[in-house]
């Protein structure tokens, strides 16, 4: 029952690197949209291999002066959506949602831990910010693989001195995440924004810790895993189809690009809508949704098809479509397509 | 929402009184905004956005279950700080699944909440409304929930006190009121109706509460502070004992306490009192003091709620229609531009398009 996005025009006002692979995109809306707090983003529509899709940016900073600012990092393997963004120059017409928020932070918390790794910092970037302002009990431990990854890091500093600690992976630098969460207020939230693979640590390390589950807070956008993105097939044998999936199409458009019917919610991992049943998989299956638990990804018996994916090969899965069609059915009507 | 609406939502507003707040589900409408109140285990007050996040039915009509509220639809919870914490059928929950929780607190025996953005929720910023503690100052008030009027009409009305000669003849309105002059001042956040009416015969209620016969100078000071609280200082003492210059030794004191939340543009909560500072330990005069004020339709307050009430219908019944200014409105005016200043503050920092929430 997500509400349909409502799409603004907006240009592209300029850009600016802030690392390598990082580049700041100041998006002028053509007319002024609501505030965003900290948490909140934008829904951009850019061309991604020539046609037209979204992609969800956290918004940095409090856009008081009417710009979004949204920070994208160049990658090969994110289903094409950061090269597309990337060829945009200044000047150029967007399209832009005006901003929601789905990782609301919360004020009047006796502690607060924020966890960022790598691009993940954007919107850690703003709730530190909001809590400086509001003289909140909080540390944010910012992880990065190389110094020069380290986006905003110069900004943070100047604002929450100490608060802030750098971790570098190269140089041998880690988060001691079980011994942060051991020593966070009881009553403390945890904001994590980063791959995977942190998120997923953090996740587990928090059930462990007995910690309650509402604490803990996290978005994803569904668009990053363990494994790259790379193409596999998918076998419905109750329909008699087989369609492939390129590496820049998730599971579930190409799906709905064969003209399977499907049913979908947030596609972004979070409300198990889109479930299919996994019967064989010959490759293994990259798990990216925050519906299943890990012993249920752990099982294998069943996807979220609008983030996860095969690594290579083929997935079988069944649909609940139980029409019946000629090619499945002797004593069906034969007009029925 | 999108319609600039009449009241600032960056404000606390009184939400209920202390009382009202315990282990069960209290649902109000403030500033337009559907909120449940309910009293954790420790204490504490919590108040939560009214609708599951799940298919918006109001949690009201769930359950308190410790400190969280279940939702009485698919058993959805959520904790006081409005983070889900428990969702049917899955082993996970949705990191999106929250509801708004509102910044509230208790001082001076009511409950206040903050609707808007609760990174501005300062608790410095609660009215001063130490004349309803309890202590130096006694009464009992009440509340009239939904009264069917902007809050901004009751405003003007305890703004313009010109008003008791005509709609409580007989208790507190006398002619004297109308005959006397009366000065407005106003600071950045307050505006105060000072009246002066000396030398008079004491109208019924007054003359009762000093207990003593004779004229007598009667002062009505009346304070809004911006948005939503009005206090009036008000009260008699024999003339020529020096109450103008400062000796009320001779008198008898009282307080009016307002404090009116909007509920929605055309209905508001009006937590009321009436407070003294002679006589604390009658509990009798207490009682007395709430009934004349409320009366099953007999009270000097039921006999503006007529009036407030039906001026918001014919407000409705025509809504082109101006209002026309008396110089006896100074008061009101300097608070409704005071307000206006606060809106206007607000929606310059919205920006325009409030966010659809």
């Amino acid at each position: 029952m997500a509400k349909p996005i409502e799409w603004f025009s907006a240009r592209l006002h300029a850009t600016r690197e802030l690392t390598p692979d990082v580049r700041l995109f100041e998006i002028a809306p053509e007319r002024p949209l609501a505030k965003a707090t900290p948490g909140s983003h934008i829904d951009v529509l850019a061309p991604i291999d020539g046609r037209l899709r979204f992609r969800s940016y956290s918004l940095v900073g409090s856009c008081a002066d009417g710009l979004y600012r949204i920070a994208v990092k160049r990658l090969a393997s994110s289903q094409g959506g950061s090269l597309g963004m990337w060829r945009l120059k200044a000047g150029e017409q967007l399209t832009i949602s005006q901003p929601r928020n789905n990782f609301e932070l919360s004020y009047g918390r006796p502690e607060y831990l924020l966890i960022a790794g790598g691009i993940g910092i954007t919107p850690i970037y703003t709730m530190a910010l909001a809590l400086n302002q509001a003289d909140a009990n909080f540390r944010l431990l910012y992880a990065a693989r190389s110094r020069r990854d380290l986006a905003f890091a110069d900004e943070l500093a100047s604002h929450i001195g100490e608060r802030l600690q750098l971790f570098v992976s190269e140089e041998g630098q880690r988060i001691d995440l079980a011994g942060e969460i051991a020593q966070l207020d009881r009553r403390g939230e945890l904001y994590v924004c980063g791959p995977f693979g942190m998120l997923d640590t953090a996740k587990r390390l928090w059930r462990e810790g007995g910690r309650p589950a509402a604490l803990l807070r996290y978005e994803t956008f569904g668009n990053a895993g363990s494994l790259a993105d790379a193409p596999f097939t998918i076998r419905i044998p109750r329909l008699g189809l087989e369609i492939d999936v390129p590496a820049n199409r998730s599971m579930l458009e190409a799906l709905e690009d064969a003209g399977v019917d499907m049913i979908f919610g947030c596609r972004r991992g979070e409300c198990g809508l889109c479930v299919l049943p996994i019967l064989e998989a010959s490759a293994r299956v990259d798990h990216r949704d925050v519906f299943f638990s890990s012993e249920e990804r752990a099982s294998n018996e069943k996807l979220c098809t609008c983030v996860s994916r095969a690594a290579c090969g083929s997935l079988t899965v069944d649909t609940p479509d139980r029409t019946l069609t000629p090619a499945h059915s002797s004593t069906g009507p034969g007009a029925r397509v | 929402m999108n319609a600039l609406t009449s009241f600032p939502l960056n404000a606390w507003y009184a939400a209920a009184w202390c009382h009202e707040i315990g282990r069960e589900l209290s649902a109000r409408t403030i500033c337009g905004k559907n909120v449940v109140l309910y009293r954790r285990t420790d204490g504490a007050v919590a108040a939560l956005e009214d609708a599951c996040w799940h298919r918006l039915l109001p949690l009201s009509l769930g359950h308190l279950r410790g400190d969280e509220v279940m939702c009485g639809y698919h058993g959805l919870v959520f904790n006081s700080a409005g983070r889900c914490s428990h969702m049917p059928a899955q082993k996970t929950i949705n990191p999106s699944a929250c509801v708004r929780a509102y910044p509230v607190a208790e001082r001076h025996r009511l409950v206040w909440l903050w609707p808007g953005d609760p990174a501005l929720a300062d608790l410095t910023k609660i009215p001063d409304f130490q004349w309803n503690d309890g202590t130096q100052w006694v009464g009992e008030g009440g509340t009239f929930y939904q009264l069917k009027c902007n809050y901004r009409l009751v405003i003007d009305n305890l703004m313009d006190l010109t008003h008791e000669t005509y709609v409580h003849a007989g208790s507190i309105g006398d002619e004297a009121i109308t005959a006397a002059p009366f000065d407005v001042t106003h600071t950045g956040d307050t505006a105060t109706m000072t009246r002066w009416m000396i030398d008079i015969e004491p109208p019924p209620f007054w003359a009762r509460q000093l207990g003593q016969a004779g004229h007598v100078d009667r002062w009505q000071i009346v304070t809004f502070l911006a948005p939503s609280i009005v206090v009036g200082d008000v009260g008699v003492a024999l003339t020529n004992t020096g109450a103008p210059q400062g000796d009320r030794s001779h008198g008898v004191n009282g307080a009016f306490l307002a404090a009116i939340t909007p509920e929605t543009e055309t209905t508001c909560h009006y937590f009321w009192n009436f407070v003294r500072n002679y006589r604390t330990n009658d509990a009798q005069l207490t009682r007395e003091l709430q009934l004349a004020h409320v009366n099953g339709g007999a009270g000097v307050y039921d006999q503006d709620h007529r009036v407030l009430e039906a001026q918001q219908a014919a407000i409705d019944k025509n809504p082109r229609s101006p209002f026309y200014d008396l110089n006896i409105d100074a008061g009101a005016l300097w608070a409704r531009r005071l307000v206006d200043r606060m809106l206007t503050d607000e929606h310059a920092r919205m920006m325009a398009n409030l966010a659809a929430e």
